[in-house]
């Protein structure tokens, strides 16, 4: 069984870095790595039926359109190096999607760069990587 | 176990808005039926007054500007006739022990009985699974950015919050005595198996288009349903013969009704400042209207969708604390609610009576029969129908046998406390004093969310319209925007004319429509039942299993 690391990006400058130290790890140790973009998603919102009614289609232009412009680029230039990269994208709070991967794909590390929000940010809207330490089954790198 | 725990609490909570949020629809409802109906309620009127008193307190017919009186009058004298010829036959009643029985309201409660029971009372058995099933425990994590069910749920049931879960109930206890309470409630209960039946359909029979949109609803059930048993040509004039109902009804009571109730309550509020000026809230209101269904500018829709379930949890928990500082009346408040459902004292028809009044009230709230809430549910993509038909189990709970039942013990305990607190003050009025006794503030925050909830069902009904208008003229976008175009036009009407005898035709179609949604579900039942108990098995067997 192949070591497998997963790498969260969010196609920032502090993911490009993650994602640069992801790499090196993975070169070093020969691991799988695998990619996941998580689109900002919740269950219980409240939409309108016209939302409701097109939400399928959304769903896929999204997905399509996270695999192109964020997943597919980083796999290519991960497998350039070598690195057997696989993308995930999915619809989820990104802290219990990641562990949720982490947990099902039999992951040995997670990944992920720091946002940097400010407190007052933070405050307001959580910190991803503050909130997947408390969550993930498995240890947690954050690249700054 | 922390996640766990966090998950559970959540549900909880989402299930506590719904139901809230559900049982506001529901008001909008109750009342909005109740106003044009004139003709089906005078056999019952006259507890106190009767429904044009109480109308009066809340839906003062405006005087319209100088002008329109020729336009009113004009359209009046044409279609009075038709409404009330319409009326009759619609509202068609037979005396049942000195008791008037609406018949359309039979034939819906003997489905709702018939399908309670066919089904092996999944309003029961199927309760647990619903509230796992909103919670997401059940969810896919691979099919996750779909229309969730709790997301179904939330927009089907913020289409029946209204001011019909206020100012209806208020009626039922005042024609019916606090007997009817007791009958509103059972109704809620039988009503949660039409609407799973009808929901199912929904899902099951909708249309998917290639651009990967839905639309589904008792239109498309009745036309497929009936073709599948070889009766193509009926099935395609159920179908259209809905959509027509479903699209005039829209305009009505769904549209007229709800910008007239706002404005009502918006003069109220201001202490009559804006007498005469309905032309000029009934242009701001289709403005809005306008912005929302045809200018795209979600923001607006999407902020009315989330503030009315905060609207109808601040409705409940101050309704809630109202019934607690009146605790000392509790216990006499639920014994008339039990007493009063048996014996019927002061109602004419006696238990009969009030069993007739809250039966009519629980089906005018949660529109089980009625098939509206299938249209919502249908855009839910999912391989199991049954489950929306589950999840929609909890609409008639959280808006008829919650919400409308914490109003009607606001309303109890007030009148344990004091007979004639509301002196001559009716529907909402009557509520809203109910309230006042305890909070002196509160009509205001009341009258806020009325227009709120007006607001709200309007943006659904114009969904619901436009889905049996597509049905009947196609799914292009030009044939959209007429549509769209029509009823912002009549957004405004509803502010600037009196267009009773409309409102009448309208309210009528819409009760009308049950009339082949049930008989479509009567035939479709099986095909339910089928799935139904296969579904379930496989729940059992664990082939479907949580995820959570």
């Amino acid at each position: 069984m192949k070591n497998t690391l997963l790498l969260g990006v969010d196609g920032s400058d502090s993911s490009s870095r993650a994602t640069e130290f992801a790499a090196e790890l993975a070169l070093s140790a020969k691991s799988r790595l695998l990619v996941a973009y998580i689109i900002e998603w919740s269950p219980f919102t409240f939409n309108t039926p016209e939302e409701n009614e097109v939400r399928h289609k959304r769903r896929e232009e999204e997905l399509s359109r996270a695999q192109s412009e964020v997943i597919a680029p980083i796999i290519k230039s991960l497998e350039k190096r070598g690195i057997d990269a696989e993308g995930i994208v999915r619809h989820g709070k990104p802290v219990v999607a990641l562990a949720e991967i982490a947990s099902t794909k039999e992951v040995s590390q997670i990944v992920v760069g720091r946002r940097g929000e400010s407190d007052l940010g933070g405050l307001l809207f959580g910190s991803l990587t503050a909130g997947l330490l408390q969550v993930s089954p498995v240890p947690v790198t954050v690249v700054p | 176990m922390k996640t766990l725990l966090v998950r559970t609490s959540i549900g909880i909570i989402s299930i506590f808005v719904i139901c809230l949020s559900s049982s506001f629809a529901q008001d909008q409802n109750q009342q909005r039926k109740l106003s044009p109906t004139e003709a089906w309620i005078e056999g019952i009127e006259d507890v106190r007054g009767g429904y044009s008193s109480w109308i009066q307190g809340i839906q003062p017919p405006e005087a319209p500007p100088e002008g329109e009186k020729g336009i009113d009058a004009t359209i009046n004298a044409i279609t009075a006739p038709i409404a009330a010829l319409v009326g009759k036959i619609v509202f068609v009643k037979i005396p049942v022990f000195g008791a008037q029985l609406p018949v359309v309201v039979l034939w819906l409660v003997i489905g709702a009985v018939f399908f309670t029971v066919y089904m092996g009372f999944i309003n029961l058995r199927g309760f647990k699974h619903a509230i796992e099933l909103v919670r997401g425990d059940y969810s896919d994590p691979n099919s996750s950015g779909e229309v969730s069910h709790f997301q179904a749920l939330a927009t089907a049931v913020s289409g029946t919050v209204g001011i019909g879960n206020i100012g209806g109930v208020a009626i039922a206890v005042t024609v019916g005595g606090p007997g009817a309470t007791f009958w509103l409630i059972m109704a809620g209960f039988l009503g949660m198996s039409t609407k799973f039946v009808e929901c199912t359909l929904g899902v099951k029979y909708r249309q998917e288009f290639e651009d990967g949109h839905v639309s589904g609803g008792p239109m498309y059930y009745l036309r497929k349903g009936f073709s599948d048993r070889g009766m193509e040509g009926f099935g395609k004039f159920m179908g259209t013969f809905y959509a027509v109902g479903i699209f005039i009804g829209a305009l009505g009571i769904g549209n007229m009704f709800q910008s007239n109730q706002a404005y009502v309550q918006l003069n109220n509020v201001t202490g009559g400042a804006l007498d005469g000026l309905g032309w000029l809230i009934g242009l701001i209101m289709a403005a809005i209207v306008f912005m929302v269904i045809i200018g795209g500018i979600k923001s607006i829709a999407k902020v009315t969708e989330k503030i009315v379930p905060f609207m109808a949890i601040f409705y409940c928990v101050f309704a809630i604390i109202v019934i607690l500082m009146n605790f000392t009346s509790i216990p006499q408040a639920i014994t008339n609610v039990f007493t009063g459902a048996f014996t019927g004292e002061g109602v004419a028809g006696g238990a009969l009576g009030a069993l007739i009044i809250g039966f009519q009230r629980a089906v005018f709230s949660n529109e089980a029969g009625i098939g509206s809430a299938s249209i919502a549910h249908s855009a839910v993509r999912t391989n199991e129908p049954i489950t929306e038909g589950v999840v929609s189990l909890l609409e008639p709970f959280v808006d008829t046998i919650i919400i409308c039942t914490i109003t009607a013990l606001v309303i109890g305990t007030a009148q344990v406390a004091d007979p004639n607190f509301a002196g001559d003050a009716q529907g909402v009025a009557m509520t809203s004093t109910a309230f006042a006794r305890e909070l002196s503030w509160f009509p205001i925050p009341l009258a806020f969310a009325a227009v709120l909830f007006a607001f709200s069902t309007m943006i659904s009904w114009s969904y619901y319209g436009l889905k049996g208008w597509s049905y009947l003229f196609g799914e292009g976008k030009v044939s959209q925007i007429n549509y769209k175009s029509i009823f912002c036009v009549f957004v405004a009407l509803g502010c600037i004319v009196q267009l009773g005898p409309i409102l009448d035709i309208s309210d009528a179609l819409v009760f009308l429509i049950c009339v082949p949604n049930i008989l479509g579900l009567y035939f479709l039942a099986p095909i339910v039942k089928k799935d139904l108990e296969s579904y379930f098995a496989r729940i059992e067997s664990g082939q479907i299993k949580k995820y959570k």
